[in-house]
């Protein structure tokens, strides 16, 4: 086994344990905005390990634009979705306020309500 | 006159959109993974058709870009990147961790539309922080902070947020923003100094 492979290997392993714990938080957090940050971090550094991996086994230049593309659209897209879940779930009331040691958007919208009557 | 007047600014509005244009003729040409005429060729059409028929407003670019502080950024959020997952990944899985978080306000120190999205994107894939919301005209970015347990924990995002963006407008800012952003730097430094040498 040379040392690209062992490399392959082990980049695919940190991936799938990334992966796993994104999954593992989803199940485990208590709530919507908890849950986005299992969902959105691990998963980020997952991907860019296994894309790492497809490189060092296959390292042509048509690998390497797709993977750097797949990774930007990956950095781009990935906060615009946590953005409009943890909105949603916000203003839908999903949230565990009891786990919250402060909460400046409330404070907030109530200040504007008030000014606003 | 006001023929010449209108052909002006058609071509400075083509001009302001170069950069999408090429990025897009770039995009298509990495998608076919071959630089050939035809790929580069249909790239340049549908770039101009796709601008066209989903037209956007224009991104206002500073037409700056430091190159040493773009490397910089980036390898910071790489770096951040790396760290911010570990940790979610072990929160993850660890039994005894009881989860208590906060949503802050931040008050940004620009109000660029651009700087106001990078940061965001940007402190979405760093330690802890996910955008809930945006107040674009203040410049307000509400946060939800993973695992701040005391008042420390929230000026340390806080300062964490702010520091991301100072190297945005670093790298990417108009001239204006970035003067401004260093003469806050400096000013913090020296509060720092002096407080340091009072206690000593």
């Amino acid at each position: 086994m040379s040392a690209a492979e062992i490399a392959v290997a082990l980049l695919i392993l940190v991936s799938a344990f990334l992966s796993m714990a994104a999954g593992i938080g989803i199940v485990r957090f208590p709530d919507v905005l908890t849950r986005l940050h299992a969902a959105t971090k691990p998963q980020v550094l997952g991907l860019a390990t296994v894309l790492v991996a497809i490189v060092v086994q296959v390292p042509t230049w048509g690998v390497l634009t797709t993977v750097v593309l797949v990774m930007t659209f990956q950095l781009l897209t990935q906060p615009m979705t946590a953005h409009m879940l943890g909105r949603s779930a916000y203003r839908s009331d999903h949230v565990r306020r009891d786990l919250l040691i402060e909460d400046d958007l409330d404070r907030d919208i109530s200040d504007h309500d008030q000014s606003g009557q | 006159m006001t023929h010449a007047a209108a052909d002006v600014s058609r071509w400075r509005s083509v001009w302001r959109q170069l950069p999408l244009l090429v990025a897009l003729v770039f995009l298509w040409v990495f998608l076919w993974d071959q630089v050939t005429v035809l790929t580069v060729v249909t790239g340049v059409l549908l770039a101009i058709g796709v601008t066209r028929v989903l037209y956007l407003p224009p991104v206002l670019l500073s037409g700056r870009f430091n190159v040493w502080r773009g490397l910089l950024l980036g390898l910071r959020m790489m770096w951040d990147v790396t760290i911010a997952s570990l940790q979610v990944a072990v929160l993850a899985i660890d039994p005894r961790w009881k989860p208590m978080n906060s949503i802050i306000a931040v008050q940004l120190l620009t109000r660029s539309d651009l700087v106001t999205t990078l940061t965001a994107e940007a402190i979405s894939v760093v330690p802890g922080t996910v955008v809930v919301d945006i107040d674009r005209e203040r410049g307000l970015l509400y946060l939800h902070a993973l695992g701040t347990r005391t008042q420390a924990d929230i000026d340390r995002v806080r300062r964490d947020v702010l520091g991301t963006e100072e190297r945005i407008v670093l790298a990417i800012g108009t001239r204006g923003q970035a003067a401004s952003v260093r003469a806050a730097r400096r000013e913090r430094r020296a509060a720092h100094d002096h407080s340091k040498g009072v206690r000593a």
